[in-house]
């Protein structure tokens, strides 16, 4: 099985090496298909490794497959831990990540970096895999950091757009803020625990738990345990852009449409949510942590909705909504129903993915134009695109029966079932949230597929379905937007899939709660039909439907009433703003003070050229002693020798 | 007494790698006698054939410690992967000369031949178990040296430089074989084995004792190279032909390795208290004078020679812990070092044309302009020996300055990283100088093919060992358990 | 431990005092009437008081040095000849090896042409 493993692991490595340093050579077609390829085969081997492990039952795999380096203690070693989380997760990669493949041969016809795209986005795939399907905490942060460079690399896809450097500048600075956590959180494991793998810390865990140090001050004492969980948590809060970390997600559409579907909705983004619940042993012990997450998750749910509504880019609306979810998933694991918010990751993943490709569809018909005030009435030059992405609409909405529909509903049922402080506030966000998102998505649907058509003639002349390349993803990726969810709701939220790989305390269970009162998915959208989320996604669309179909004048007229709010949502709460004028204006002028100060005048003035100065001038000293004189030479031999000896007098 | 010599076939098993050497050495001489210059060539793939042979006969040997020739002998793992590495280096050695050779009009059978010579003193020199032998063994190797350095006979640089390197070379011996008899006085034995067992605690203040180590230590520093016996290095290698600094700069450090680790680790280890105390003074300076020297040379191959003499500062700290970490890790650090050197030396070759030598630093500006790939090659070496991760380079300092912060010498580790620093400063220059500066005129590389399959392997390694290297430490540690 | 040394450092005093007792001897004893032929240098054909920083032939050196070798192999050969009734045929059989390997330097020699003068 090791084989195995590793041929998954390196499969999209190989392929981006070939289509990255030979893509030249191998041209484009070479490097789609090679690149293809290698992820087909990873998702085919990862289906089979779902069969070894999940249909017949295989128990979990946990060892290494290498050892670098051993020293003091410290092992660094890359290995794997395959069991049916990694399993799920490795699946739901490796497929929207070929399906993304696919559809970017359509995107990206006409760009000229069409193979160092395809490198790109396979090198994602690889680092992604790593992540998950890591042991250790070193191959996570190897894995984790490696996401976010692709990620730099890929908003930055177009560098020639200044726009795009700057998000995807924002996009690495932020996310390094969430890493000196996460790194920090990984340094206590290795405090506390010497070792590096996931099995020795989860063993530690509720050792860890009972240790009180002094961090801040004499006076205080902290909980080791908290101190690493949030830690690790603010690493998760960058690469799942929660808040106030949340920034960069909606400039990272600077990058192509693919992307944003691959890495910044389905996959890269729910790392942080992954890492949780592959941690959840350790998290566990730790309330203060849980009612963290709760807090962020829920305030990430609800405010990141808000923004959905005032956003005319399609992208970003979506984008928002993805931060939205995010949040949602994040609620989950704050709840301690890990397995929920790891349900509701992989039914996202699919129809997220599903909706970002059905918007770039969109683009593509309208040449590269993203403003929804530019749209309207697409529905009929673009059925496919249409029909799919009100498949993903009703899925991200929650409608009763789609895959939406059963992770949410179980997340929100999971969270009013939790006794965690926060938990009431987190309630009312999620519920609040459920209005907002129908009310954003049928806005969204509405303004660009329905309505008057408000493109100009010369665009509206050219309008017509992507080729197939486009259309069989979203295809591919509406059928388990649709059904996924009723087929393993109940495996995965109220079954036995997660036994023994997520763990939750007896008192923070929730989900077997809710098991309790589980007769099957058929009961379970009856039961949600009845449930007052649903009639608040309802009523959502009825509300998009008034406003944006009925009465297109009454938006504009709630907004200039509401200025101040409107202002407000339209500035993003001012976290730019601060970001900007305060965090990173400070920052420079502390960093002007020390270059000037430390940098210039101490280190290079006097560290730096001093030693260099100092290094010089002994140097052209020392060699002149270097005279070319044999009798110097064998003078300086005997002066040694008769130096060694004279010690010997002085020791003895 | 029985004066009858006791050798059966058990003995000479165990040196058949040896022997073979020996014989195919002296046949190689005579076949070269009588061939003409334009099959030259046969001589050349004949001494490829008798290293590859000896190798696989080095492999063969057993695993285990074994002594023949009444204990003169020893066959050990250390043993078998010092010559096992010393057949490659050679080897390598070979390939990367030949076009330089023929270039010159240098391509002469001596040169293989006394290059199979001085293996075989290596060969000797790590497998002595006596006194004798090891003294055998390195005039062997020397007196091979100092005909190879002089082997451009036309080049008054180079007859100067061999000149240099014989006086102080008889000198340096003299010490070695005047410490070797009054060691012989004091314990009446020059059997290892024998005065290991025979020396206790009391051996580091044994005045009669110390004076013979102090004359032997004198010694085992000129073959090193390490300050104040270093006067040497830095005009040999440059005055001698770049191929030959090539040999001179990679295999024989290994037998020097195998010289210290005799005499001092196995002989004389109860002494450990005197000679670590010589030796960290060795070290100290060594590392001091050779990365500051380094600093201000214009010429590489100078540079070359000082940054030499600052690497055996870090394989005396190894040796200088004492411990068999400490032994391991100069092992490990003398292996990757050979393997840098070679390739370090090998870009000087590659770039070397025809009355052109490429052998000042300013010859290599720019080469990332010419010559991409073997810039980057040259990147790898540089920055490897400099000691930056991912490179083995930093993985051998690393296991080294381990080794002795575990034996308390934290200010020792202190003083080798801040040098380091130093160091680093002109191997990043050659980086620097290679990828910032406009090139110079007409350089690029024209090698065959061979030779540039062959760096590239060499350079690569540097990387691959670093990113594996547990491979290589596993390797070291079963060689020296 | 010193004192085994003792006969050496008697060894040396006698060596010493003997040499020098010679030499006073002969320069006592000795007549001395010297003519032009006596006074006249001798060694090697070369002037005996001038800069003694003169070119020498190379050849005299590859002479000399070919001397030392077979010289030295003689000076092996002695104590060999004398103890190989007791060091037996393992004996002989080294001294074979080395005398051949001898002989292989001497061919090359040869061969080099090193042993012409001209």
């Amino acid at each position: 099985m090791e084989k195995i493993y590793l041929a998954i692991l390196l499969a999209p490595l190989f392929a981006s090496i070939v289509a990255g340093l030979f893509g030249k050579w191998v041209g484009r077609a070479g490097a789609h298909t090679v690149t293809i390829l290698g992820v087909a085969v990873s998702f085919a081997l990862s289906v089979y490794v779902f069969n070894h492990h999940v249909l017949q039952g295989q128990p979990a795999f946990d060892g290494a497959v290498y050892t670098w380096l051993e020293t003091d203690g410290l092992t660094l070693e890359i290995g794997f831990l395959v069991d049916q989380l990694t399993v799920l997760m490795m699946l739901v990669v490796t497929f929207v990540s070929l399906m993304v493949h696919v559809y970017t041969i359509g995107y990206m016809h006409d760009d000229d970096g069409y193979q160092r795209f395809f490198s790109y986005i396979s090198l994602f795939t690889f680092s992604m895999l790593l992540l998950v399907m890591s042991n250790n905490f070193l191959q996570l942060f190897v894995g984790w950091e490696l996401v976010g460079l692709v990620s730099y690399l890929l908003i930055g896809f177009w560098y020639k757009r200044p726009t795009a450097i700057f998000a995807n500048m924002k996009a690495f600075l932020v996310n390094r803020v969430g890493d000196f956590g996460f790194i920090l959180g990984i340094a206590g494991v290795y405090y506390f625990t010497d070792s590096l793998r996931y099995s020795d810390a989860f063993a530690a865990a509720p050792a860890i738990a009972d240790v009180y140090f002094h961090l801040f001050s004499t006076n205080t004492t902290e909980n080791a345990l908290t101190i690493i969980c949030v830690g690790l948590f603010i690493g998760a809060m960058g690469k799942s852009a929660q808040v106030p970390l949340h920034v960069w997600l909606p400039d990272s559409m600077e990058g192509p449409t693919p992307i944003s579907a691959l890495i910044h909705a389905a996959t890269m983004v729910t790392a942080g949510i992954f890492m949780v619940a592959r941690m959840s042993p350790m998290f566990e012990y730790s309330e203060t942590t849980l009612t963290f997450i709760l807090v962020i998750g829920a305030t990430t749910a609800l405010f990141m909705g808000f923004l959905g509504l005032v956003n005319n880019d399609i992208k970003r609306v979506v984008a928002y909504s993805t931060l939205s979810q995010l949040g949602y998933m994040t609620v989950a694991l704050g709840a301690s129903a890990y397995a929920a918010g790891v349900f509701h990751l992989m039914t996202h993943a699919f129809f997220k993915a599903l909706l970002f490709l059905a918007a770039g569809s969109v683009i593509i018909a309208m040449h590269h134009e993203q403003d929804m005030r530019r749209m309207g009435g697409l529905r009929k030059y673009l059925p496919i695109t249409y029909w799919t992405c009100l498949i993903g609409a009703l899925a991200l909405i929650g409608f009763p029966g789609f895959s939406g529909f059963f992770s949410k509903d179980g997340l929100i049922e999971a969270v009013a079932e939790s006794t965690i402080p926060g938990a009431g506030y987190a309630l009312f966000a999620v519920m609040a949230g459920v209005f907002v998102t129908a009310l954003y998505t049928f806005r969204m649907v509405f303004m660009t597929f329905h309505g008057k058509e408000r493109m100009d003639e010369h665009t509206r002349e050219h309008l017509h379905e992507s080729p197939w390349v486009v259309t069989l993803p979203l295809v591919l990726l509406a059928i388990p937007s649709i059904f996924i969810g009723w087929f393993t709701i109940g495996p995965v939220l109220f079954g036995d899939y997660f036994r023994d790989v997520i763990f939750v305390l007896p008192q923070h269970d929730v989900l077997a709660k809710l098991g309790e009162q589980w007769h099957g998915p058929a009961a379970f959208v009856l039961h949600g039909v009845q449930a007052p989320v649903f009639w608040l996604a309802a009523a959502g669309v009825a509300t998009a439907w008034f406003l944006y179909l009925k009465r297109p004048d009454i938006p504009d007229a709630i907004q200039a009433r509401t200025r101040g709010l409107n202002r407000l949502l339209e500035n993003k709460y001012y976290f730019d703003w601060f970001n900007e004028n305060y965090l990173a204006a400070g920052a420079r002028a502390f960093g002007r003070i020390f270059w000037k100060g430390g940098d210039r005048m101490l280190i290079d003035g006097a560290l730096v050229d001093g030693s260099a100065r100092v290094v010089g001038w002994l140097a052209g000293v020392i060699r002149h002693v270097q005279s070319g004189y044999l009798y110097h030479y064998a003078f300086a031999m005997i002066i040694g020798l008769a130096a060694l000896l004279a010690y010997l007098l002085v020791r003895t | 007494m029985n004066t009858t010599p006791v050798a059966g076939a058990a003995d000479f098993a165990l040196v058949a790698p040896e022997i073979f050497l020996l014989c195919a050495a002296c046949a190689i001489l005579l076949i070269d006698l009588w061939l003409p210059q334009r099959l030259r060539q046969v001589t050349y793939l004949l001494s490829l054939v008798a290293l590859v042979v000896s190798a696989v006969l080095v492999a063969g040997l057993p695993g285990e410690r074994m002594t023949a020739f009444g204990g003169t002998w020893i066959s050990d793992p250390v043993a078998k992967l010092l010559k096992l590495v010393t057949c490659g280096t050679v080897a390598a050695v070979f390939l990367y000369s030949r076009d330089y050779l023929l270039a010159r009009g240098l391509f002469r059978g001596e040169y293989f031949v006394l290059g199979l010579f001085a293996t075989l003193g290596i060969f000797v020199m790590v497998s002595s178990g006596s006194l004798l032998t090891m003294y055998m063994g390195i005039e062997l190797l020397a007196l091979s040296q100092y005909a190879l350095v002089a082997f451009d006979r036309d080049s008054p640089v180079a007859a100067e430089s061999a000149m240099k390197y014989f006086v102080l070379g008889a000198i340096a011996s003299g010490a070695l074989l005047y410490g070797i008899s009054i060691i012989y006085g004091v314990t009446g034995t020059f059997d290892l084995d024998e005065l290991a067992a025979g020396l206790d605690g009391s051996a580091a203040t044994n005045v009669g004792l110390l004076f013979g180590l102090a004359f032997l230590m004198a010694g085992i520093a000129f073959k090193f190279g390490a300050v104040p016996f270093h006067m040497w290095v830095p005009d040999v290698y440059h005055g001698a032909p770049t191929s030959v600094t090539l040999f001179l700069g990679a295999a024989p450090k290994l037998a020097y390795f195998a010289l210290a680790l005799r005499v001092l680790a196995e002989g004389l280890g109860s002494a450990v208290q005197a000679w670590q105390d010589m030796l960290i003074v060795l070290a100290v300076l060594s590392l001091v004078v050779g990365n500051l020297v380094a600093v201000a040379q214009t010429n590489l191959k100078r540079m070359l020679a000082y940054s030499t003499i600052s690497n055996v500062g870090f394989i005396l700290l190894g040796i200088l812990a004492g411990t068999p970490d400490g032994y391991r890790a100069a092992l490990f650090y003398v292996v990757t070092y050979v393997i840098m050197a070679v390739g370090s030396f090998a870009m000087i070759v590659a770039l070397s044309r025809r009355g052109f030598e490429a052998d000042r630093i300013d010859d290599f500006r720019g080469l990332a302009q010419k010559s991409p790939w073997f810039a980057w090659m040259m990147l790898f070496l540089m920055v490897s020996t400099a000691g930056v991760p991912p490179f083995v380079g930093f993985f051998a300092k690393l296991y080294v300055l381990q080794a002795i912060v575990d034996v308390g010498f934290v200010w020792l580790a202190g003083v080798a990283v801040l040098f380091s620093v130093v160091g680093a400063f002109y191997y990043l220059r050659i980086v620097k100088v290679m990828f910032f500066d406009e090139p110079a005129p007409g350089l690029a590389v024209s090698a065959s093919g061979s030779f540039r399959f062959l760096l590239s392997v060499n350079a690569l390694a540097v990387l691959a060992l670093g990113l594996f290297s547990g491979a290589l430490l596993d390797a070291i540690n079963r060689a020296l358990p | 431990m010193l004192a085994e040394y003792l006969p050496i450092l008697i060894f040396l005093g006698v060596g010493t005092g003997l040499g020098l007792v010679l030499i006073a001897l002969g320069f006592l004893l000795g007549p001395r009437r010297p003519d032009a032929e006596k006074l006249s240098p001798y060694e090697c054909g070369f002037e005996a008081f001038e800069d003694s920083r003169m070119k020498f032939d190379v050849r005299y050196y590859l002479v000399a040095i070919l001397f030392i070798l077979f010289d030295l192999e003689i000076a092996f050969l002695f104590p060999w000849a004398v103890s190989l009734d007791e060091i037996g045929t393992f004996g002989l059989v080294s001294m074979l090896v080395f005398l051949a390997i001898l002989v292989v330097g001497f061919i090359y020699e040869w061969k080099k042409g090193a042993l012409e003068w001209d």
